[in-house]
């Protein structure tokens, strides 16, 4: 296989855990709320899908339980940030250090230990195109995301409760006098992200790479809070660039199989400069960010 | 409405007596809710309590150890407080603290055969230098281009570790280290002399303490400090008053970056002896909780780096007497970090039942 049409086979798969964070955290961040504990909400759904594959409980039980775990560490960080009014860096983080213990507190005993993951499913015609045609070849998780992507699309450009987050996010002041629940609407958001970073890291751990290793989450939670801030706070930028960041990824596996001599580190370390360099362009134009921002960005919200 | 969930009331005035209650509220519910866990593991409580809290305190020489744990931790975080404070959130020690442990290697792996004094010193500085110099990429990113400096310092940790990887398993490794990730063991004189004899504790540690009298006076007394609370308190007041903000991002970077780094190579240059891959058991990480416990101040965080640094010894010793992964002592530091930011609420809040306020009405 070409480097080209295997980076387009497996571009998705691998945006698919960017992607599934990075859509939790815009909900949260529309909102106006900031959960930097994506990391460790990550690792910890990520530990837990694998133990029940593991112990043949399957996958649809393993994604419940990171979703499940996701949400319990989410309602940590809303009773200090939402209830308590905290600092919602110093929430996020110390949210993330403890969902990063416990995975590998969990995970103690089944470090680099593997499981078979699930198949795939192709577009019958479009599977067989020359190139293009393993772009079309995923399994169902990445078709599922692929709708949920579109969904939250709809949601924030349709429907009532989309403007209403935003409003939630842009002016929580005014959201309130006008009788919304700021706070209630928040959590619930808050909840949402959790489960999706849950399952973003359960699909890192049963399917992208179906194995378990301590710090396997390898700083993406951290690239999709990047990529919230790439995509402008729009879902289909957010789209565009967790694919950028899959492609990214994949370039090691190329690099492998085409025997570049570049060293392997620098590969490693590829998505982490790319993040740094984009954020650089993306946030120097600060009209761009001033239009499509949220202005209440992590500022606590009391009556 | 939901009316007997109690509310948040803002104090009048900050309550200094909940300010120094909250770290140890915090580390009694830490310890409690951790103890229920281990007794969940199936493991005895009191062995876990006994090992992970009281044995480090227990006898000089594992005491030592957790001096010689305190100075990195201290180090580090007092630097970031700096930063915290003014609101400029340097998560990225871990990758200054790297940074620093290989700017100073590269003295004794360039010059194996250099003898004298000035070595030891010389490191240091060099490692003071690399944690700086790491931290310039976010200060610019913050200062020119407007990014956020939690995700770009955090970046910069993780391409550093790979920086670290590349150097043992290439350039940097060992010829004679039967292909270990290791550097040359470092010569005698490139080895900070030990501070107190039949310890491994060195003069770093004074070093450590003479930056929380440095971060005192600065916070304390110096017109530097008074830029930095008020930029992190009022940016608009500060701004209004002709302070910048584009200058206390810089310093607060480059102060963290400073202080991390010497941190780094005060651990190459001293219990390490080389630079190998477990540099850095995640002081980088441990410092921000560090920091926070000790409420940004400059003398609670000497108590919160103790603290600290006995939760390593003491987890090295329960990994040995009661067989507990050393993975709960990272889920022991979040917990205290969660529970710690829990507890600071009631310095600026009090909680009011609805009855109390109906019948105040």
């Amino acid at each position: 296989m070409s480097g080209l049409s295997f980076i387009l086979a497996g571009m998705l798969a691998a945006a698919t855990p960017f992607l599934l964070a990075a859509l939790g955290e815009l909900v949260v961040e529309r909102a106006g709320v900031l959960n930097l504990g994506i990391e460790g909400i990550m690792a910890l759904g990520a530990v837990l899908a694998f133990i029940v594959v593991y112990h043949g409980g399957g996958h649809v039980a393993a994604f419940g339980l990171a979703a499940l775990s996701g949400v319990v560490l989410a309602l940590v960080f809303g009773w200090l940030a939402l209830g308590l009014r905290a600092n919602q860096v110093a929430v996020g983080l110390a949210v993330g250090i403890l969902g990063q213990g416990l995975s590998s507190l969990i995970g103690n005993s089944y470090e680099s230990l593997t499981i078979t993951g699930i198949p795939k499913l192709a577009l019958p015609g479009l599977s067989a195109l020359p190139v293009v045609g393993g772009l079309f070849v995923q399994d169902a998780v990445v078709w599922l995301t692929l709708a949920a992507t579109a969904a939250i699309w709809a949601m924030f450009r349709f429907s009532r409760l989309g403007l209403i987050l935003r409003a939630v996010g842009e002016n929580p002041h005014a959201a309130r006098a006008i009788g919304y629940p700021v706070i209630r609407l928040r959590l619930w958001a808050v909840m949402f992200g959790g489960a999706m970073s849950g399952l973003a890291g359960a699909y890192a751990a049963t399917v992208y790479t179906p194995l378990w290793a301590d710090g396997m989450i390898a700083g993406r939670g951290w690239i999709a809070l990047a990529l919230v801030v790439f995509g402008t706070w729009l879902t289909g930028r957010i789209f565009f660039g967790a694919l950028l960041f899959g492609a990214v990824s994949l370039a090691s596996l190329v690099a492998q199989t085409e025997n570049w001599a570049v060293p392997s580190q620098l590969l490693s370390a590829l998505p982490y400069i790319v993040t740094i360099v984009v954020l650089g362009i993306i946030t120097s134009n600060k009209r761009l960010l001033k239009v499509n921002g949220v202005a209440s960005l992590g500022e606590p919200f009391g009556p | 409405m939901s009316r007997m969930i109690p509310h948040l009331v803002r104090r009048d005035r900050a309550s200094l007596r909940m300010a120094v209650l909250a770290p140890l509220l915090a580390l009694a519910a830490a310890i409690f809710v951790n103890l229920l866990v281990f007794l969940a593991m199936g493991k005895n409580p009191a062995a876990v309590f006994y090992a992970l809290l009281l044995e480090p305190f227990l006898g000089w020489s594992s005491f030592s150890e957790v001096l010689l744990k305190t100075g990195p931790l201290l180090l580090i975080a007092q630097g970031l407080a700096i930063g915290f404070r003014a609101k400029v959130f340097n998560i990225g020690a871990e990758g200054q603290f790297i940074l620093g442990a290989i700017f100073a290697s590269a003295i004794p792996v360039y010059f194996p055969q250099a003898t004298g004094q000035w070595i030891w010193p010389a490191m240091l500085l060099m490692g003071a230098l690399g944690g700086a110099l790491w931290a310039v990429v976010p200060a610019f990113w913050r200062v020119k281009l407007n990014a956020n400096e939690i995700l770009v310092t955090l970046m910069m940790s993780l391409i550093a570790a790979q920086v670290l990887n590349y150097l043992l398993l290439g350039p940097w490794k060992d010829p004679m280290g039967f292909n270990f990730p290791q550097s040359v063991m470092f010569q005698y004189d490139a080895m900070i002399p030990i501070l107190l004899a039949g310890t491994r504790v060195n003069v770093s540690l004074l070093l450590a303490l003479f930056s929380v009298l440095v971060a005192w006076v600065y916070m304390q007394r110096s017109f530097g400090g008074y830029q930095f609370l008020v930029g992190g308190l009022a940016p608009k007041a500060a701004a209004y008053a002709g302070f910048s903000e584009s200058r206390a991002i810089w310093l607060s970077l480059l102060i963290g970056g400073f202080a991390a780094g010497l941190a780094g190579a005060a651990e190459v240059a001293g219990p390490i002896g080389q630079l190998q891959r477990g540099i850095s058991t995640g002081y980088g990480y441990a410092a921000i909780i560090v920091a926070y416990l000790g409420g940004l101040h400059p003398l609670g965080i000497l108590a919160s780096s103790l603290l600290m640094a006995a939760l390593y010894i003491g987890g090295d010793n329960a990994m040995v007497s009661a067989d507990l992964p050393i993975a709960a002592v990272r889920v022991f530091q979040g917990s205290l970090l969660v529970f710690y930011l829990a507890a600071i609420t009631f310095v600026r809040f009090r909680l009011v039942w609805p009855q109390h306020k109906a019948g105040a009405a």
